[in-house]
Protein backbone atom coordinates (compact mmCIF):
# COMPACT_ATOMS: atom_id res chain seq x y z
CA UNK A 1 0.00 0.00 0.00
CA UNK A 2 0.95 3.34 -1.40
CA UNK A 3 5.01 1.65 -1.05
CA UNK A 4 7.86 4.27 -1.56
CA UNK A 5 11.88 3.78 -1.30
CA UNK A 6 14.66 5.64 -1.86
CA UNK A 7 18.03 4.06 -1.41
CA UNK A 8 20.65 5.82 0.80
CA UNK A 9 22.77 8.07 -1.34
CA UNK A 10 20.26 8.04 -4.11
CA UNK A 11 18.59 11.75 -4.82
CA UNK A 12 14.95 10.28 -5.67
CA UNK A 13 12.94 7.41 -4.89
CA UNK A 14 13.72 3.81 -7.04
CA UNK A 15 9.69 2.97 -6.63
CA UNK A 16 7.28 5.20 -5.35
CA UNK A 17 3.30 4.75 -3.79
CA UNK A 18 3.15 1.61 -5.55
CA UNK A 19 -0.46 0.06 -4.67
CA UNK A 20 -1.40 -3.32 -5.33
CA UNK A 21 -2.15 -6.47 -4.20
CA UNK A 22 -1.48 -10.28 -5.04
CA UNK A 23 -4.22 -12.89 -4.45
CA UNK A 24 -3.34 -16.35 -3.45
CA UNK A 25 -2.12 -18.71 -6.09
CA UNK A 26 -1.73 -15.86 -8.86
CA UNK A 27 0.85 -16.17 -11.41
CA UNK A 28 1.72 -12.41 -11.92
CA UNK A 29 4.26 -11.33 -14.36
CA UNK A 30 6.13 -8.25 -13.02
CA UNK A 31 7.88 -6.43 -16.09
CA UNK A 32 9.11 -2.55 -16.86
CA UNK A 33 12.12 -1.18 -18.16
CA UNK A 34 15.46 -1.48 -16.74
CA UNK A 35 15.56 0.60 -13.73
CA UNK A 36 11.81 1.22 -13.17
CA UNK A 37 12.16 -0.59 -9.54
CA UNK A 38 10.73 -4.20 -10.27
CA UNK A 39 13.25 -5.27 -8.01
CA UNK A 40 13.44 -2.76 -5.29
CA UNK A 41 9.95 -3.40 -4.77
CA UNK A 42 10.97 -7.52 -4.97
CA UNK A 43 13.66 -6.50 -2.15
CA UNK A 44 10.93 -5.47 0.11
CA UNK A 45 8.88 -8.54 -0.17
CA UNK A 46 11.45 -10.43 1.71
CA UNK A 47 12.55 -7.60 4.31
CA UNK A 48 16.13 -7.19 2.13
CA UNK A 49 15.05 -3.89 1.90
CA UNK A 50 14.90 -2.37 4.45
CA UNK A 51 16.82 -4.85 6.32
CA UNK A 52 19.99 -5.30 4.15
CA UNK A 53 19.76 -1.88 1.91
CA UNK A 54 19.39 0.97 3.41
CA UNK A 55 17.04 3.51 2.82
CA UNK A 56 13.75 5.55 2.99
CA UNK A 57 10.97 3.42 3.10
CA UNK A 58 7.64 4.34 3.65
CA UNK A 59 4.38 3.05 3.46
CA UNK A 60 3.16 -0.57 4.08
CA UNK A 61 3.87 -3.58 3.02
CA UNK A 62 1.69 -6.92 4.30
CA UNK A 63 2.81 -10.11 3.73
CA UNK A 64 0.75 -13.17 3.87
CA UNK A 65 -0.77 -10.69 5.96
CA UNK A 66 2.07 -10.19 8.26
CA UNK A 67 3.39 -6.58 8.49
CA UNK A 68 7.09 -6.80 7.13
CA UNK A 69 8.39 -3.88 8.91
CA UNK A 70 10.61 -5.11 11.74
CA UNK A 71 10.59 -8.60 10.90
CA UNK A 72 13.94 -10.28 10.24
CA UNK A 73 14.67 -11.61 6.73
CA UNK A 74 15.08 -15.10 7.75
CA UNK A 75 11.51 -14.89 9.26
CA UNK A 76 9.98 -13.89 6.19
CA UNK A 77 12.01 -16.71 4.14
CA UNK A 78 9.17 -19.09 5.49
CA UNK A 79 6.76 -16.72 3.82
CA UNK A 80 8.58 -15.55 0.46
CA UNK A 81 10.92 -17.88 -0.70
CA UNK A 82 13.33 -15.76 -3.12
CA UNK A 83 15.10 -16.96 -6.75
CA UNK A 84 17.87 -14.64 -8.30
CA UNK A 85 18.78 -13.97 -11.75
CA UNK A 86 22.32 -16.74 -11.17
CA UNK A 87 21.74 -19.52 -9.86
CA UNK A 88 25.66 -19.55 -8.94
CA UNK A 89 24.87 -16.77 -6.27
CA UNK A 90 22.67 -18.94 -4.41
CA UNK A 91 24.44 -22.44 -4.41
CA UNK A 92 27.24 -22.85 -2.74
CA UNK A 93 27.74 -26.61 -1.01
CA UNK A 94 29.20 -29.38 -2.00
CA UNK A 95 25.99 -32.00 -2.90
CA UNK A 96 22.74 -30.49 -4.50
CA UNK A 97 21.03 -32.70 -1.24
CA UNK A 98 22.73 -30.28 1.07
CA UNK A 99 22.15 -27.07 -1.11
CA UNK A 100 18.43 -27.54 -0.65
CA UNK A 101 18.83 -28.79 3.53
CA UNK A 102 20.87 -25.51 3.66
CA UNK A 103 18.11 -23.36 4.87
CA UNK A 104 15.90 -25.74 6.94
CA UNK A 105 18.87 -26.59 9.04
CA UNK A 106 18.97 -22.53 9.52
CA UNK A 107 15.73 -22.71 10.75
CA UNK A 108 16.27 -25.87 12.89
CA UNK A 109 13.72 -27.39 11.25
CA UNK A 110 14.03 -31.21 13.13
CA UNK A 111 15.99 -33.56 11.10
CA UNK A 112 13.06 -36.03 10.10
CA UNK A 113 10.86 -33.38 8.78
CA UNK A 114 13.78 -31.42 7.03
CA UNK A 115 14.93 -34.70 5.12
CA UNK A 116 11.44 -35.41 4.21
CA UNK A 117 11.04 -31.89 2.79
CA UNK A 118 13.86 -31.75 1.03
CA UNK A 119 13.04 -35.14 -0.82
CA UNK A 120 9.97 -33.54 -1.70
CA UNK A 121 11.48 -30.02 -3.27
CA UNK A 122 14.01 -32.36 -5.33
CA UNK A 123 11.16 -34.67 -6.37
CA UNK A 124 8.91 -31.74 -7.71
CA UNK A 125 11.10 -29.92 -9.33
CA UNK A 126 12.81 -33.17 -11.25
CA UNK A 127 16.19 -32.88 -9.45
CA UNK A 128 15.92 -36.35 -7.25
CA UNK A 129 18.88 -37.79 -9.66
CA UNK A 130 20.89 -35.02 -9.10
CA UNK A 131 21.12 -35.46 -5.38
CA UNK A 132 24.83 -35.81 -4.56
CA UNK A 133 26.25 -33.85 -7.43
CA UNK A 134 28.70 -30.27 -6.67
CA UNK A 135 26.36 -27.58 -8.01
CA UNK A 136 29.07 -26.72 -9.99
CA UNK A 137 28.60 -29.28 -12.20
CA UNK A 138 25.09 -29.13 -13.02
CA UNK A 139 24.15 -27.28 -15.89
CA UNK A 140 22.77 -23.92 -16.05
CA UNK A 141 19.11 -25.49 -15.78
CA UNK A 142 19.90 -27.70 -12.77
CA UNK A 143 21.29 -25.20 -11.03
CA UNK A 144 18.14 -22.97 -11.03
CA UNK A 145 16.33 -26.28 -10.59
CA UNK A 146 18.21 -26.80 -7.13
CA UNK A 147 18.11 -23.14 -6.30
CA UNK A 148 14.09 -23.19 -6.40
CA UNK A 149 13.99 -26.58 -4.57
CA UNK A 150 15.96 -25.00 -1.87
CA UNK A 151 13.39 -22.64 -1.80
CA UNK A 152 10.12 -24.68 -2.29
CA UNK A 153 11.85 -26.53 1.21
CA UNK A 154 10.96 -23.73 3.13
CA UNK A 155 7.77 -24.03 2.51
CA UNK A 156 6.85 -20.72 1.37
CA UNK A 157 3.43 -19.63 0.00
CA UNK A 158 4.74 -17.05 -2.17
CA UNK A 159 7.80 -17.46 -4.07
CA UNK A 160 9.30 -14.53 -6.04
CA UNK A 161 12.11 -15.14 -9.20
CA UNK A 162 13.74 -12.43 -10.58
CA UNK A 163 14.52 -13.36 -13.92
CA UNK A 164 15.21 -16.46 -12.97
CA UNK A 165 16.16 -17.60 -16.97
CA UNK A 166 18.39 -14.81 -18.09
CA UNK A 167 21.14 -16.92 -17.63
CA UNK A 168 19.81 -20.24 -19.14
CA UNK A 169 19.97 -21.25 -22.99
CA UNK A 170 16.61 -20.68 -24.27
CA UNK A 171 15.33 -24.31 -23.92
CA UNK A 172 16.31 -24.52 -20.50
CA UNK A 173 14.56 -21.09 -20.14
CA UNK A 174 11.72 -23.03 -21.18
CA UNK A 175 11.57 -25.75 -19.24
CA UNK A 176 12.27 -23.79 -15.88
CA UNK A 177 9.36 -21.72 -16.53
CA UNK A 178 7.26 -24.77 -17.55
CA UNK A 179 8.44 -26.21 -13.81
CA UNK A 180 7.24 -22.82 -11.84
CA UNK A 181 3.92 -22.92 -14.01
CA UNK A 182 3.33 -26.65 -12.53
CA UNK A 183 4.51 -25.26 -9.15
CA UNK A 184 2.03 -22.73 -9.34
CA UNK A 185 -0.69 -24.88 -10.53
CA UNK A 186 -0.22 -28.03 -7.98
CA UNK A 187 0.76 -26.10 -5.11
CA UNK A 188 -1.42 -23.16 -5.67
CA UNK A 189 1.98 -21.32 -5.06
CA UNK A 190 1.40 -17.15 -5.10
CA UNK A 191 4.60 -16.88 -8.00
CA UNK A 192 5.69 -13.17 -8.94
CA UNK A 193 8.02 -13.64 -11.58
CA UNK A 194 10.04 -10.92 -12.74
CA UNK A 195 11.13 -11.42 -16.27
CA UNK A 196 11.89 -9.23 -19.61
CA UNK A 197 11.61 -12.44 -22.31
CA UNK A 198 7.61 -11.84 -22.24
CA UNK A 199 7.50 -14.47 -25.20
CA UNK A 200 8.54 -17.15 -22.85
CA UNK A 201 6.58 -16.63 -19.98
CA UNK A 202 3.59 -15.30 -21.37
CA UNK A 203 1.59 -18.38 -21.66
CA UNK A 204 1.21 -19.00 -17.94
CA UNK A 205 0.52 -16.07 -16.19
CA UNK A 206 -3.18 -14.94 -15.57
CA UNK A 207 -1.57 -11.22 -14.73
CA UNK A 208 0.92 -9.03 -16.32
CA UNK A 209 2.10 -6.09 -13.69
CA UNK A 210 3.96 -3.07 -15.54
CA UNK A 211 6.21 -0.95 -13.31
CA UNK A 212 7.79 2.36 -14.92
CA UNK A 213 9.75 4.72 -13.46
CA UNK A 214 8.87 3.21 -9.89
CA UNK A 215 4.93 3.47 -10.33
CA UNK A 216 2.74 0.86 -11.43
CA UNK A 217 1.85 1.78 -14.75
CA UNK A 218 -0.42 -1.22 -16.22
CA UNK A 219 -1.48 -4.44 -14.52
CA UNK A 220 -4.03 -6.94 -16.31
CA UNK A 221 -4.36 -10.18 -18.33
CA UNK A 222 -1.53 -10.37 -21.01
CA UNK A 223 -3.37 -10.19 -23.82
CA UNK A 224 -4.94 -6.38 -22.54
CA UNK A 225 -1.66 -5.17 -21.20
CA UNK A 226 0.49 -5.59 -24.43
CA UNK A 227 -1.06 -2.49 -26.30
CA UNK A 228 0.58 0.31 -27.09
CA UNK A 229 1.55 2.30 -24.04
CA UNK A 230 3.40 -1.07 -23.26
CA UNK A 231 5.35 -0.59 -26.59
CA UNK A 232 5.89 3.24 -25.65
CA UNK A 233 7.18 2.31 -21.89
CA UNK A 234 9.44 -0.02 -23.85
CA UNK A 235 9.10 -3.77 -22.59
CA UNK A 236 9.99 -6.70 -24.69
CA UNK A 237 6.43 -7.78 -26.13
CA UNK A 238 6.32 -11.02 -27.65
CA UNK A 239 7.02 -10.82 -31.35
CA UNK A 240 4.03 -12.46 -32.37
CA UNK A 241 2.47 -9.63 -30.46
CA UNK A 242 4.36 -6.85 -32.18
CA UNK A 243 3.56 -8.14 -35.72
CA UNK A 244 0.12 -7.79 -35.16
CA UNK A 245 0.77 -4.16 -33.51
CA UNK A 246 2.35 -3.34 -37.28
CA UNK A 247 -0.40 -4.85 -39.07
CA UNK A 248 -3.26 -2.54 -37.28
CA UNK A 249 -0.94 0.09 -37.67
CA UNK A 250 -0.94 -0.91 -41.35
CA UNK A 251 -4.51 -0.45 -41.54
CA UNK A 252 -5.64 -3.95 -41.30
CA UNK A 253 -8.86 -5.19 -38.80
CA UNK A 254 -7.01 -6.92 -36.12
CA UNK A 255 -9.55 -8.39 -33.15
CA UNK A 256 -7.35 -9.58 -30.55
CA UNK A 257 -3.75 -9.28 -29.19
CA UNK A 258 -2.40 -12.70 -29.57
CA UNK A 259 0.56 -13.91 -26.80
CA UNK A 260 1.49 -17.27 -28.13
CA UNK A 261 2.82 -18.12 -31.31
CA UNK A 262 -0.84 -20.37 -31.22
CA UNK A 263 -3.03 -17.97 -30.59
CA UNK A 264 -1.21 -15.60 -33.39
CA UNK A 265 -1.70 -18.25 -36.20
CA UNK A 266 -5.13 -18.73 -35.37
CA UNK A 267 -5.84 -15.10 -35.73
CA UNK A 268 -3.90 -15.17 -38.87
CA UNK A 269 -5.76 -17.80 -40.41
CA UNK A 270 -9.50 -15.86 -39.34
CA UNK A 271 -7.99 -12.91 -41.03
CA UNK A 272 -7.00 -14.69 -44.51
CA UNK A 273 -10.10 -16.88 -44.65
CA UNK A 274 -12.83 -14.19 -43.22
CA UNK B 1 41.35 -10.59 -37.68
CA UNK B 2 41.13 -12.62 -34.94
CA UNK B 3 42.08 -16.41 -35.95
CA UNK B 4 41.64 -19.53 -34.06
CA UNK B 5 43.51 -21.71 -34.93
CA UNK B 6 43.42 -25.76 -33.97
CA UNK B 7 42.91 -24.58 -30.17
CA UNK B 8 42.22 -27.21 -27.78
CA UNK B 9 41.72 -25.71 -23.78
CA UNK B 10 41.15 -27.10 -20.19
CA UNK B 11 41.23 -25.05 -17.17
CA UNK B 12 44.10 -26.46 -14.73
CA UNK B 13 43.09 -30.52 -13.77
CA UNK B 14 40.13 -30.03 -16.09
CA UNK B 15 38.21 -31.89 -18.48
CA UNK B 16 38.81 -30.35 -22.36
CA UNK B 17 36.24 -27.46 -22.76
CA UNK B 18 37.07 -26.54 -26.44
CA UNK B 19 38.07 -28.97 -28.77
CA UNK B 20 40.19 -28.14 -31.68
CA UNK B 21 38.64 -25.29 -32.89
CA UNK B 22 39.08 -23.27 -35.49
CA UNK B 23 37.90 -20.47 -36.88
CA UNK B 24 37.83 -17.04 -38.37
CA UNK B 25 36.92 -13.18 -37.98
CA UNK B 26 37.37 -10.57 -40.06
CA UNK B 27 37.68 -6.84 -39.34
CA UNK B 28 34.46 -5.17 -39.61
CA UNK B 29 32.25 -8.13 -39.53
CA UNK B 30 29.13 -8.65 -37.04
CA UNK B 31 29.14 -11.99 -35.07
CA UNK B 32 27.03 -13.82 -32.37
CA UNK B 33 28.48 -17.01 -30.64
CA UNK B 34 25.58 -19.03 -29.79
CA UNK B 35 25.23 -22.07 -28.02
CA UNK B 36 23.90 -24.12 -25.30
CA UNK B 37 25.20 -23.78 -21.32
CA UNK B 38 28.28 -24.96 -21.08
CA UNK B 39 29.31 -24.89 -24.79
CA UNK B 40 32.90 -23.26 -24.42
CA UNK B 41 31.54 -19.46 -25.61
CA UNK B 42 32.49 -17.89 -23.15
CA UNK B 43 35.87 -19.56 -22.77
CA UNK B 44 36.41 -18.94 -26.48
CA UNK B 45 35.99 -15.46 -26.60
CA UNK B 46 38.31 -14.66 -23.28
CA UNK B 47 41.16 -15.91 -25.65
CA UNK B 48 40.50 -13.00 -27.68
CA UNK B 49 41.98 -10.28 -25.21
CA UNK B 50 44.74 -13.19 -23.98
CA UNK B 51 42.92 -13.82 -20.85
CA UNK B 52 42.88 -17.31 -21.12
CA UNK B 53 45.77 -19.32 -23.45
CA UNK B 54 45.26 -22.10 -25.34
CA UNK B 55 46.70 -25.28 -24.36
CA UNK B 56 46.93 -26.43 -28.02
CA UNK B 57 46.92 -24.23 -30.88
CA UNK B 58 47.27 -20.69 -31.08
CA UNK B 59 44.88 -17.78 -31.06
CA UNK B 60 45.94 -14.59 -33.46
CA UNK B 61 44.81 -11.08 -33.28
CA UNK B 62 45.57 -8.96 -36.45
CA UNK B 63 48.36 -11.60 -36.90
CA UNK B 64 50.34 -11.39 -33.30
CA UNK B 65 50.12 -14.67 -31.36
CA UNK B 66 48.36 -13.89 -27.90
CA UNK B 67 51.00 -15.74 -26.17
CA UNK B 68 53.16 -12.82 -27.00
CA UNK B 69 51.37 -9.91 -25.58
CA UNK B 70 50.17 -9.47 -22.42
CA UNK B 71 46.74 -9.02 -21.57
CA UNK B 72 47.45 -5.28 -20.83
CA UNK B 73 48.53 -5.08 -24.19
CA UNK B 74 45.82 -6.95 -26.26
CA UNK B 75 43.48 -5.18 -24.75
CA UNK B 76 43.93 -1.89 -25.86
CA UNK B 77 42.83 -3.36 -29.37
CA UNK B 78 40.29 -6.11 -27.91
CA UNK B 79 37.84 -4.71 -25.45
CA UNK B 80 35.67 -7.80 -23.56
CA UNK B 81 32.95 -6.85 -21.70
CA UNK B 82 31.77 -9.55 -19.23
CA UNK B 83 28.40 -10.87 -18.63
CA UNK B 84 28.59 -10.25 -15.03
CA UNK B 85 29.19 -6.02 -14.73
CA UNK B 86 30.13 -6.55 -10.82
CA UNK B 87 33.08 -8.27 -12.14
CA UNK B 88 34.31 -5.04 -13.84
CA UNK B 89 33.33 -2.36 -12.04
CA UNK B 90 34.91 -0.45 -9.19
CA UNK B 91 34.92 3.52 -9.40
CA UNK B 92 32.67 5.90 -7.21
CA UNK B 93 31.20 7.58 -10.12
CA UNK B 94 29.75 6.57 -13.45
CA UNK B 95 32.11 8.47 -15.36
CA UNK B 96 35.23 7.89 -12.81
CA UNK B 97 34.67 4.74 -13.99
CA UNK B 98 34.78 5.85 -17.68
CA UNK B 99 37.98 7.77 -17.15
CA UNK B 100 39.79 5.36 -15.40
CA UNK B 101 41.47 3.30 -18.58
CA UNK B 102 41.99 6.88 -20.79
CA UNK B 103 43.90 8.32 -17.97
CA UNK B 104 45.79 5.05 -17.59
CA UNK B 105 46.30 5.16 -21.35
CA UNK B 106 47.64 8.69 -21.19
CA UNK B 107 44.86 10.12 -22.80
CA UNK B 108 44.81 14.53 -22.25
CA UNK B 109 41.77 15.70 -20.22
CA UNK B 110 40.17 17.58 -22.92
CA UNK B 111 39.77 14.53 -25.04
CA UNK B 112 39.06 12.37 -22.06
CA UNK B 113 36.13 14.72 -21.21
CA UNK B 114 35.22 14.55 -24.49
CA UNK B 115 34.77 10.52 -25.20
CA UNK B 116 33.39 9.77 -21.75
CA UNK B 117 30.40 12.71 -22.65
CA UNK B 118 29.79 11.32 -25.72
CA UNK B 119 29.63 7.32 -24.49
CA UNK B 120 27.37 8.23 -21.94
CA UNK B 121 24.95 9.90 -24.44
CA UNK B 122 25.62 7.08 -26.74
CA UNK B 123 24.21 4.69 -24.05
CA UNK B 124 21.82 6.76 -22.35
CA UNK B 125 23.79 7.03 -19.16
CA UNK B 126 24.10 11.00 -18.68
CA UNK B 127 22.01 11.60 -15.98
CA UNK B 128 23.96 9.02 -14.04
CA UNK B 129 27.45 10.80 -14.72
CA UNK B 130 27.84 11.37 -11.33
CA UNK B 131 26.04 8.65 -9.00
CA UNK B 132 27.65 5.55 -8.08
CA UNK B 133 27.71 2.44 -10.64
CA UNK B 134 26.21 0.65 -7.58
CA UNK B 135 22.90 2.37 -7.21
CA UNK B 136 21.92 1.90 -10.49
CA UNK B 137 19.60 -1.13 -11.69
CA UNK B 138 21.52 -4.26 -13.46
CA UNK B 139 20.47 -3.24 -16.81
CA UNK B 140 21.76 -0.14 -16.72
CA UNK B 141 25.21 -1.23 -14.41
CA UNK B 142 25.50 -3.54 -17.43
CA UNK B 143 25.68 -0.30 -20.00
CA UNK B 144 28.39 1.05 -17.61
CA UNK B 145 30.16 -1.63 -17.99
CA UNK B 146 29.91 -1.45 -21.84
CA UNK B 147 30.95 2.04 -22.01
CA UNK B 148 34.36 1.78 -19.62
CA UNK B 149 35.71 -0.31 -22.63
CA UNK B 150 34.38 1.35 -25.91
CA UNK B 151 35.20 4.68 -24.17
CA UNK B 152 38.96 3.81 -25.19
CA UNK B 153 37.83 2.76 -28.74
CA UNK B 154 39.40 -0.63 -29.23
CA UNK B 155 38.96 -2.10 -32.33
CA UNK B 156 37.73 -5.33 -31.84
CA UNK B 157 34.82 -5.30 -29.25
CA UNK B 158 33.35 -8.58 -27.60
CA UNK B 159 30.45 -8.49 -25.76
CA UNK B 160 29.34 -11.41 -23.53
CA UNK B 161 25.55 -11.88 -23.07
CA UNK B 162 24.94 -8.10 -23.65
CA UNK B 163 21.03 -7.89 -23.64
CA UNK B 164 20.86 -9.82 -20.40
CA UNK B 165 18.66 -7.50 -18.36
CA UNK B 166 18.05 -5.09 -20.70
CA UNK B 167 14.58 -3.93 -21.93
CA UNK B 168 13.44 -3.29 -25.20
CA UNK B 169 14.00 -0.01 -26.00
CA UNK B 170 17.64 -0.50 -24.54
CA UNK B 171 17.87 -3.69 -26.96
CA UNK B 172 17.22 -1.15 -29.82
CA UNK B 173 19.59 0.90 -28.52
CA UNK B 174 22.07 -1.32 -28.38
CA UNK B 175 21.41 -2.88 -32.04
CA UNK B 176 21.79 0.41 -33.21
CA UNK B 177 24.97 1.25 -31.45
CA UNK B 178 26.23 -2.24 -32.63
CA UNK B 179 25.69 -1.26 -36.22
CA UNK B 180 27.40 2.13 -35.38
CA UNK B 181 30.45 0.85 -34.91
CA UNK B 182 30.11 -1.99 -37.78
CA UNK B 183 29.60 1.11 -39.78
CA UNK B 184 33.10 2.52 -38.15
CA UNK B 185 34.95 -1.13 -39.44
CA UNK B 186 35.43 -2.74 -35.98
CA UNK B 187 34.75 -6.37 -35.27
CA UNK B 188 31.90 -6.83 -33.12
CA UNK B 189 31.23 -10.25 -31.46
CA UNK B 190 28.82 -11.51 -29.10
CA UNK B 191 27.85 -14.23 -26.77
CA UNK B 192 24.33 -14.43 -26.95
CA UNK B 193 21.31 -17.21 -25.78
CA UNK B 194 19.06 -14.36 -26.74
CA UNK B 195 17.46 -15.84 -30.41
CA UNK B 196 14.83 -12.97 -30.88
CA UNK B 197 17.71 -10.20 -30.24
CA UNK B 198 19.61 -12.45 -32.97
CA UNK B 199 16.66 -12.56 -35.49
CA UNK B 200 16.64 -8.73 -35.95
CA UNK B 201 19.98 -8.04 -35.91
CA UNK B 202 20.99 -10.73 -38.61
CA UNK B 203 24.75 -11.44 -37.97
CA UNK B 204 26.96 -14.34 -38.99
CA UNK B 205 26.22 -16.75 -36.61
CA UNK B 206 28.86 -19.17 -35.06
CA UNK B 207 27.29 -22.22 -33.18
CA UNK B 208 29.12 -24.15 -30.53
CA UNK B 209 27.85 -27.26 -29.03
CA UNK B 210 29.98 -29.26 -26.68
CA UNK B 211 33.43 -27.51 -27.29
CA UNK B 212 32.93 -27.63 -31.13
CA UNK B 213 32.15 -25.06 -33.91
CA UNK B 214 28.98 -27.53 -35.24
CA UNK B 215 27.79 -24.76 -37.62
CA UNK B 216 29.09 -21.13 -38.77
CA UNK B 217 26.31 -19.38 -41.43
CA UNK B 218 23.92 -16.87 -41.54
CA UNK B 219 21.35 -16.43 -38.72
CA UNK B 220 18.94 -17.37 -41.00
CA UNK B 221 20.05 -20.21 -42.21
CA UNK B 222 20.98 -21.78 -38.64
CA UNK B 223 18.03 -20.37 -36.62
CA UNK B 224 15.49 -22.13 -38.67
CA UNK B 225 17.36 -25.63 -39.01
CA UNK B 226 15.34 -27.74 -36.52
CA UNK B 227 18.10 -30.20 -36.19
CA UNK B 228 20.71 -27.67 -35.21
CA UNK B 229 18.58 -25.15 -32.96
CA UNK B 230 17.67 -28.44 -31.34
CA UNK B 231 21.37 -29.66 -30.64
CA UNK B 232 22.27 -26.52 -29.15
CA UNK B 233 20.01 -25.94 -27.08
CA UNK B 234 18.18 -23.16 -28.77
CA UNK B 235 14.65 -22.11 -29.70
CA UNK B 236 13.74 -20.84 -33.19
CA UNK B 237 12.57 -17.60 -33.09
CA UNK B 238 8.83 -16.96 -32.45
CA UNK B 239 8.24 -15.45 -36.22
CA UNK B 240 9.59 -18.75 -37.89
CA UNK B 241 7.88 -20.70 -35.79
CA UNK B 242 4.53 -18.78 -36.77
CA UNK B 243 6.33 -18.93 -40.42
CA UNK B 244 6.12 -22.88 -39.51
CA UNK B 245 2.65 -23.01 -38.50
CA UNK B 246 1.34 -21.18 -41.38
CA UNK B 247 2.42 -23.30 -44.19
CA UNK B 248 -0.38 -23.09 -46.20
CA UNK B 249 0.81 -19.78 -46.60
CA UNK B 250 4.61 -20.72 -48.75
CA UNK B 251 6.21 -18.52 -46.96
CA UNK B 252 9.54 -17.76 -48.33
CA UNK B 253 12.91 -18.80 -46.19
CA UNK B 254 14.28 -15.88 -44.35
CA UNK B 255 11.08 -14.23 -42.64
CA UNK B 256 12.26 -14.52 -38.64
CA UNK B 257 11.38 -11.25 -37.62
CA UNK B 258 8.25 -9.09 -36.78
CA UNK B 259 9.23 -6.68 -39.53
CA UNK B 260 10.51 -8.98 -42.12
CA UNK B 261 7.03 -10.95 -41.66
CA UNK B 262 5.13 -7.67 -42.08
CA UNK B 263 6.00 -6.93 -45.12
CA UNK B 264 5.18 -10.54 -46.24
CA UNK B 265 2.26 -10.61 -44.75
CA UNK B 266 0.77 -7.26 -45.97
CA UNK B 267 0.94 -8.56 -49.29
CA UNK B 268 -0.62 -11.15 -48.56
CA UNK B 269 -3.79 -9.81 -46.46
CA UNK B 270 -4.46 -7.43 -49.34
CA UNK B 271 -4.94 -9.98 -51.45
CA UNK B 272 -7.55 -12.20 -49.34
CA UNK B 273 -9.23 -9.12 -48.92
CA UNK B 274 -9.10 -8.30 -52.93
CA UNK B 275 -9.81 -11.93 -53.88
CA UNK B 276 -12.41 -12.15 -51.62
CA UNK B 277 -16.17 -12.54 -53.32
CA UNK B 278 -18.65 -9.56 -52.91
CA UNK B 279 -21.33 -10.13 -50.05
CA UNK B 280 -24.09 -12.00 -51.26
CA UNK B 281 -27.50 -9.88 -51.44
Amino acid sequence: MDLSFTYAGADKPSMENVDLSIEKGEFVILTGPSGCGKTTFCRCLNGLIPNFYAGDLRGELKVDGIDVRGKSTAELATHVGFVFQNPENQLFSLSVERDVAFGLENLGIPREEALKRVEWAMEVTGILNLRNKAPYELSGGQQQRAAIAGVLAMRPGIIVLDEPTSFLDPKSAEEIVAVIAKLNQELNLTTLLVEHRLDVVSKYANRVIVMDKGKVALDGPPGEIYGDEARLIGIGLPRVTMLFHLLRRDGFQVKKNPTTVQQAAEELNRMLNQ
Amino acid sequence: MISVENVSFNYPSGPEVLHDMNLRINDGEFVAIMGENGAGKTTLVKMFNGLLKPVRGRVLIDGVETHQKSVAQLSRDVGLIFQNPDHQLFAETVQGELAFSLRNFGFSEDVIQRRVTNLLTALDLERYATSSPFVLSGGERKRVALAAILVWDPKHVIMDEPTIGQDYLQKDRLRHFIMQLKSQEKTVVIVTHDVEFVAECKPRVILLSQGKVIADGSAVDILTNRRLVEQSSLVMPQIASLMNNLNSLHAPPGIIDAYSAREFLKDKLRRAVTTRPPPER
